[in-house]
């Protein structure tokens, strides 16, 4: 056997080209006669588009062409579109306001662009683009969903009354009205989740190229679905038929959802092209990604918990306020609603679970999904509320959480879930034995000795990935199916290429993937290709977001798997005049169980193609592809533990110790997922401590750059304990139930219950920075002198 | 963010009042000014080079003279747009009293900037604008009293 199948610890293949600069990203194709693009962007949050004088900008040197928005809608370019409609408790459907990708007659958010300069030269381009005069007429402007719903505030869309996008509910009103009721205690926290800007390392890119003789175009671009893409643009944009579109998204560096969308200068780059003739290309500056890139998160929530005498939660009722940003993004309407609130039942058996979200336009850059996308903003909801009530009631957060757990499955929560599997209170114990729970006394009366206060916060997560059945999220207004394709192609010398619609961005496919045809046929995955992310090579695909590679990328390419090992075992029984039933492919060899009787793995291929000698009936070749549907969405649950020490005279906090127990189902590879479990809590840290994306009243971005907007650093991130507790996903032939996002998810939480715990004031908000954590325990003095 | 403030000036209330209203005067008591016309009259473009946190621009815009109540107050507003770097706004209210020979001038001043010079220069734009607003009254009075 090779030790590269699943569960083993195999060195990702990627790391070779990646730790030695060698990989390929969309910046770093250079196409014949290419000229580069450069925005004209409205520097004014709200405004009308009075002119655009392109004179000046167009007689410079090196000028091709200024194109702006009338030329683009003349042209037959659609409107940027969000991909699932999401009705309102009325039964309306949601207002879309229109969005040009070059703005024609009003501006909506700071960064919007109005034009384009194509140019022989980035610098070229960028210094035209300065030259290009825009007229503005300035209007009153609104940056967050408080200020967007007051009577009078700026109408941004004509058909969004009061900015209203939708006005939506899931669950059991009147039940829950009614449990809360007669709750013996309730809990009632206002809880406000930080807006945040996504930061992958590589920022957005794209290079177009019309090719005229052939009416045919090719775009390279930082897609993290590519096939999607190539759909929209096509479907909705307009800017060719599918069969004349080639979408190729090459390495791409980090995603985290940011590069889920088709955005504005992807359209542009591909319609400008078509009007110069010329290969165009665009690489967002840092500053622009600031702008432009769809942020995450920017929730404002009221929520009230109620449990009975025995401290059994008896309903939860949320109300949630969304910023959607100026314009709807492709998924923003769905991150809110379906991936939110539908996972606000948390790990708990609770009977009564209401929740209604207003989403507002304001004038912001989009928001859209952010890793985790809605399950991180229900996680910290709960996971908040029951710690904060366990105070109150007095009792153990970790033993209230315990009594709640759903224990039996498959669980109906009463918003559309059903869990299938999970463990949690297996989770609970190994994390708190981990973290050694019980010593957390005499640690933190040792800190108190050296003038420091130390906290415990728990978090509870549950999850929801391996998006999706597609008749389910087809029935609540999702506009695509969420399947995955795969086809599996065995060359004759037995090599084997793996097509997927997956999309690696990070993520170690080329490793995992490989390791599952290893176990399969128990070859070396040196021997394995994976190939992905260019639609002429892929026939369709999903791709990569909601931690649904494994789940379902990996699930379609086993089903693909299965024909192909049906058929090896065919040709193999054929030739060697034994049973199918009898045939065992292990060591490189195909065998007759129980006998000295093989063929070599690279035989079988080469009998498939010279097909000499191929059972009756039977097709030449050796390839197969599958699709997989989802059956369920699965459910990755964990316990994650923080422990914190606080600075009481600056506020500056310090992780000094992070355990996370997960339930991923079967791993495949624990290195790769121990990676995107550190660099997800990582990223939790961030938004909890540090993060936040601020606009000022009249919508100009104030964190725009490196020096406003803090990312955390390695320094600021702790050693992690992170351990596995894991129950089979039953829903696929896997087992997985997908690791991407969970660290974002469980880890904020955690860190603002540590908080809150060490300095014994609940009412803190994200990002818990030292001024927020100082004022905070200013209060709880100024109380105390007060009483 | 304190954005007013109070000089004595050491010229008598006509002359100040006079002085606030001369492009010449103006053009060297604006902070980075490098033009400054009248073109109408109480309306003056001007074209100003100005360095807020790591954003360098020269904006070019109007400079107007309003609710002027002679000799006691009035309202300087500037507007300017500095291309890709932004656009940059602001006012005073002005006032004068007599005390004796010379004259007590008081501010209230506000600022607003958009685009790149917010992105970039936030933290730095409160403080800026006030410094550049006290640099203004403090070069009037200097060059009052030099004359």
């Amino acid at each position: 056997m090779t030790d590269q199948g699943i569960g083993a610890r195999v060195l990702r293949k990627e790391d070779k080209r990646f730790i030695t600069g060698k990989g390929k990203y969309t910046d770093d194709i250079v196409q014949p006669n290419q000229a580069y693009a450069a925005f004209v962007r409205s520097p004014h949050a709200h405004a009308n588009v009075k002119s655009i004088d392109a004179s000046a900008a167009e007689a410079m040197e090196g000028v091709e062409a200024v194109l702006n928005g009338h030329q683009l809608t003349g042209d037959g370019i659609g409107n940027i579109i969000c991909g699932w409609g999401i009705t309102s408790k009325d039964g309306s459907p949601m207002n879309m306001g229109a969005w040009s990708a070059l703005a024609t007659d009003k501006v909506r958010y700071v960064g919007d662009a109005v034009a384009v300069v194509i140019a022989d030269s980035k610098a070229q381009a960028q210094a035209a683009a300065e030259a290009v005069m825009v007229e503005y007429e300035v209007l009153p402007a609104t940056s967050n969903v408080l200020a967007s719903m007051k009577e009078g505030a700026p109408q941004i869309h004509e058909n969004a009354p009061g900015n209203l996008i939708f006005d939506w509910e899931i669950g059991n009103k009147d039940e829950t009205d009614a449990a809360l009721a007669s709750a013996h205690h309730t809990t009632t926290m206002d809880i406000t989740n930080n807006r945040l800007s996504p930061n992958p390392m590589e920022p957005r890119s794209a290079v177009a190229t019309f090719d005229e003789s052939e009416d045919h175009y090719t775009l390279y671009t930082t897609s993290q679905n590519p096939h999607v893409a190539r759909l929209v643009l096509s479907a909705f944009y307009n800017v060719a038929p599918e069969h004349k579109l080639r979408v190729i998204a090459p390495d791409v560096g980090g995603g985290f959802g940011a590069k889920i969308y088709i955005y504005p200068e992807e359209i542009v780059c591909l319609w400008a092209s078509m009007k110069t003739n010329r290969s165009v290309k665009w690489t967002s500056t840092r500053s622009e990604a600031f702008l432009t890139d769809a942020h995450g998160r920017d929730h404002v929530s009221t929520a009230t918990m109620g449990f009975d005498a025995d401290n059994n939660i008896v309903g939860f009722k949320v109300n949630t306020k969304a910023n959607l940003g100026a314009y709807m993004s492709l998924f923003s309407s769905s991150v809110p609603t379906y991936l939110y609130a539908t996972l606000l039942s948390g790990q708990y058996n609770i009977a009564n679970v209401y929740c209604d979200v207003q989403t507002y336009y304001t004038n912001t850059v989009p928001v859209d999904a952010y890793r985790g996308a809605g399950r991180p903003e229900a996680a910290y909801l709960i996971e908040r509320m029951i710690e904060t009530a366990a105070r109150e009631l007095g009792v153990d957060p970790g033993e209230l959480r315990r009594q709640n757990f759903v224990r039996e499955f498959p669980h109906q929560t009463p918003v559309i879930m059903a869990y299938d599997s999970g463990d949690f209170a297996g989770n609970l114990d190994q994390a708190k034995a981990a973290a050694d729970v019980a010593g957390f006394p005499a640690r933190k009366e040792e800190a108190a000795k050296r003038g420091k206060l130390r906290g415990l916060g728990y978090s509870n997560y549950i999850e929801a990935c391996g998006i999706a059945p597609s008749a389910a999220v087809g029935s609540l207004g999702a506009g695509v199916g969420l399947w995955e394709s795969a086809e599996v192609r065995v060359n004759p010398v037995g090599t084997i290429e793996i097509l997927t619609g997956s999309h690696s961005h990070g993520q170690g496919h080329e490793t995992t993937f490989a390791q599952l045809v290893s176990e399969r046929f128990d070859l070396p995955t040196d021997n394995i290709q994976i190939v992905h992310g260019d639609t002429d090579k892929v026939q369709f695909g999903m791709g990569t977001y909601g931690s649904r590679s494994g789940a379902v990328g990996m699930s379609a390419i086993s089903k693909a798997l299965d024909k192909v090992e049906a058929k090896v075992k065919k040709i193999a029984a054929h030739v060697l005049e034994a049973s199918e039933d009898d045939i065992v492919i292990e060591g490189g060899e195909v065998k007759v169980k129980g006998t000295d009787k093989a063929m070599g793995w690279h035989e079988v291929g080469l009998s498939a193609y010279t097909a000499h000698n191929l059972p009756e009936g039977m097709e030449p070749g050796l390839k197969e592809g599958a699709f997989y549907d989802p059956t369920n969405f699965t459910f990755p649950a964990g316990c994650y533990i923080c422990e914190v020490e606080v600075d009481p005279q600056t506020g500056v906090t310090e992780i000094v110790q992070f355990t996370a127990s997960d339930d991923f189902g079967t791993i495949i590879n624990p290195m790769i997922v121990e990676g995107q479990v550190h660099g997800g809590i990582a990223q939790g840290i961030g938004q909890a401590m540090m993060e936040h994306a601020v606009y000022d009243d009249d919508g100009q971005l104030l964190s725009g750059s490196y020096m406003d907007y803090c990312m955390p650093r390695a320094d600021d991130v702790p050693n992690y304990t992170v351990s596995h507790h894991s129950t089979t996903c039953p829903g696929n032939p896997l087992g997985m139930k997908g690791c991407g996002e969970a660290g974002a998810i469980g880890s904020p939480p955690a860190v603002i219950n540590a908080i809150t715990d060490a300095i014994g004031n609940n009412n803190l908000s994200m990002p818990a920075t030292p001024s927020r954590v100082w004022a905070a325990l200013q209060q709880v003095s100024a109380a105390q002198a007060a009483e | 963010m304190d954005m007013s403030g109070e000089y004595r000036i050491a010229a008598p209330i006509q002359t100040v009042w006079d002085a606030i209203q001369d492009p010449e005067i103006l053009r060297g008591a604006i902070p980075g000014c490098e033009e400054l016309e009248k073109t109408g009259e109480t309306e003056m473009s001007a074209k100003v080079s100005l360095k807020i946190g790591p954003v360098k621009a020269k904006f070019a815009g109007e400079v107007a003279l309003k609710d002027l109540v002679a000799p006691n107050s009035l309202k300087i507003e500037g507007e300017g747009k500095g291309g890709i770097a932004g656009f940059a706004k602001g006012g005073a209210d002005v006032q004068l009293a007599e005390d004796g020979n010379e004259t007590i001038l008081t501010y209230q001043a506000e600022a607003q900037v958009g685009g790149k010079i917010a992105q970039l220069g936030s933290r730095l734009i409160q403080s800026t604008a006030a410094k550049l607003a006290d640099k203004f009254f403090a070069n009037l009075r200097d060059e009052l009293e030099e004359s």
